[in-house]
């Protein structure tokens, strides 16, 4: 067994485990915890896999942000000292039922891709024998250039990017920004207190 | 010959396929041990800073004249104390909190360069990946704050959490402000960026990298939790805040933390402000360049390349160790803040403020091409070293310099946006 296979059985049995350790723990912080776990090992997948951006995105965004925001939300509501979440029956097995579809559908779709096909490096990275620099590729396709697409004949260049699905997701989050410092702004009362009978 | 390996997996390139291994468990072995024995260091100093301040002596018993070895008899106090867990609190996280805090400040060494390429991950978007890394260590802090089952550990817990969540912000808006004008996130590229005198660092590239340095340094201070922005551990009402009920080694894991993180943000601050590795006396760096890359190539001796690297990390950790020092040094000096005012200082100071640079940073070269006919104040070679830095990196540019800028820019644009969002 090579390093890269040892350590990817390290991280995704880790990820697996503390997944199915979200499920089973019943305390909410304790979720977040195996939850970070989780995810921190899913990252240091994509760390694996070279893609280095898509993992420090995946810590930045899931593990620093929601998953704060989620304890904070325990922390803020919890009414007693360690909030916990029964299931009863009916849940478990509806849930069951829907994750049993759901493993289906992932192994359809698993074991409906060749493996064995040889996989081909971008030109760009076979040209430069750089392995995991996504970052460069990256934004410039956020800007609308894909230059290790290839252009099909009579297609527009520009077009080949993802440059409008990057500013309509800019101009939403600009969107949900305002609209949470509207909902968390300082609430006035419409009547001054003293006129009120 | 042993000089000549370029990294320790190299050197132990017989044993096969486990040579990674073994040079993983090396580097996180030299790692450990650096930030157990550093903090000694630090505390000695914090210490003696802190005595000569407030004009006293600090320690003066233990090890001779200046007392050198009191953190060491503190550390023998803290390995023999009763490791113990409060009846109130939820065991299994108030265990591992300590160790979450260690791993994300730990973890964020894995890609900061102390000289040229002597860097565990060379990675292309290594500022991106060590500020991921730096923002885990709050959860460590809020899950020690949850579960102690203590009012002062959840207030406190709550108010660092609340702290250094906000500061993230800024922070990171200040890391772009010199990205734009290095153009790379690679970490190893943009202290390479700077060599020469110490007019090429990125401090004094524009004014507002020379604003953006004190703001980070500011933003980094608090984000270490440091005083004057430690409300969160107040002594004098939280009683020490989130880890008011922890004792003993677990309780130093989180000092361990602490400075191994205030080490890194410094560490960052002096690669993308002040030169990195570089001595910022021209014709030194120059020749510190030429002996690393002919001990590269084999065209000079590797023993010659090595020991510029040496002299490279010794100019590294002494810029990063005079950050620490400011920041023990500003303990010492300013008045805590209230808490609603270091979130005020956060939200409506440094946030505009860091958004201004940001803005202003990328208008520079716009304004210095119309009025100067080129990017940079320097007639200098920034934009020959930028080239080279990147040719050295193999990456093949197709595009012209002006649009792998406008690349950064808006990469820069997307990660404030995701930082704002949170």
């Amino acid at each position: 067994m090579s390093g890269e296979a040892f350590l990817f059985t390290v991280f995704a049995a880790m990820t697996c485990f503390s997944a199915i350790a979200v499920v089973v723990s019943q305390t909410v912080v304790r979720m977040a915890f195996w939850l970070v776990i989780s995810l921190g090992s899913t990252a240091a997948l994509f760390f694996l896999a070279n893609a280095d951006f898509v993992g420090a995105a995946q810590l930045l965004i899931y593990v620093g942000g929601t998953l704060v925001l989620l304890v904070f939300g325990v922390m803020l509501t919890a009414s007693g000292p360690y909030m916990k979440i029964g299931t009863s029956t009916g849940e478990t097995v509806v849930a069951g039922l829907i994750g049993l579809l759901f493993l289906f559908v992932v192994f359809a779709s698993v074991s409906g891709v060749n493996w064995r096909q040889p996989v081909t490096a971008s030109a760009d990275n076979v040209a430069t024998g750089a392995v995991g620099n996504t970052l460069r590729p990256l934004g410039l396709s956020f800007l609308g250039a894909r230059p290790e697409s290839g252009v099909l004949p009579g297609e527009d260049a520009a077009g080949t990017g993802y440059l409008l699905p990057f500013e309509i997701v800019s101009v939403h989050l600009l969107v949900v920004l305002v609209g949470a410092s509207y909902l968390a702004r300082a609430k006035r009362r419409a009547v001054p207190v003293n006129q009120v009978v | 010959m042993m000089f000549a390996a370029q990294s320790i997996a190299e050197f132990f390139s017989f044993l096969g396929g486990w040579q990674y291994v073994v040079a993983a468990v090396i580097h996180a072995v030299l790692l450990v041990h650096v930030f157990a024995l550093s903090p000694f260091a630090f505390i000695w100093l914090e210490r003696k800073v802190s005595g000569r301040i407030q004009d006293r002596l600090g320690p003066t018993r233990v090890g001779g004249l200046f007392g050198w070895l009191q953190s060491l008899a503190d550390g023998i106090k803290l390995v023999q104390k009763e490791d113990l867990c409060p009846q109130a609190a939820d065991s299994m996280l108030f265990r591992s909190a300590p160790y979450v805090v260690c791993v994300a400040s730990f973890a964020a060494f894995m890609v900061l360069p102390f000289s040229h390429g002597w860097v565990a991950v060379a990675a292309d978007c290594g500022l991106f990946i060590i500020l991921a890394i730096l923002s885990l260590e709050v959860f460590g802090i809020i899950m020690a704050g949850y579960s102690s089952g203590s009012k002062w550990s959840l207030f406190g817990g709550m108010r660092e959490a609340a702290q250094m969540v906000s500061y993230e912000i800024p922070l990171a808006i200040c890391a772009l402000v010199p990205i734009v004008a290095a153009g790379s996130l690679n970490l190893g590229e943009i202290g390479g960026m700077q060599r020469g005198w110490f007019g090429y660092w990125f401090l004094f590239h524009d004014p507002f990298t020379f604003v953006a340095f004190f703001v980070y340094f500011v933003v980094a201070t608090a984000s270490c939790k440091r005083a004057p922005f430690d409300l969160a551990e107040a002594e004098s009402e939280l009683v020490g805040g989130f880890h008011t009920e922890y004792s003993g080694m677990r309780w130093s894991y989180f000092f361990m933390g602490e400075y191994a993180s205030m080490f890194a943000v410094c560490g960052i601050a002096s690669i993308l402000f002040l030169g990195g590795w570089n001595t910022g006396i021209g014709p030194i760096d120059d020749a510190l360049y030429a002996a690393r890359n002919a001990g590269a190539d084999g065209t000079g001796s590797p023993a010659l390349g090595y020991l510029a690297n040496v002299l490279g990390v010794f100019v590294f950790v002494s810029k990063a160790s005079f950050g620490v020092f400011v920041q023990v040094w500003l303990r010492w000096t300013l008045p805590r803040l209230r808490i609603d005012q270091v979130m005020t200082t956060c939200l409506k100071y440094l946030v505009p403020i860091s958004c201004f640079l940001f803005l202003g940073a990328i208008l520079w070269p716009l304004a210095l091409v119309t009025t100067l006919g080129r990017t940079t104040w320097t007639s200098g070679p920034l934009g020959e070293l930028v080239a080279e830095e990147v040719r050295e990196n193999q990456v093949t540019r197709s595009l012209s310099a002006a649009d792998v800028g406008g690349v950064a820019v808006r990469a820069a644009e997307g990660v404030v946006e995701k930082e704002l969002v949170r």
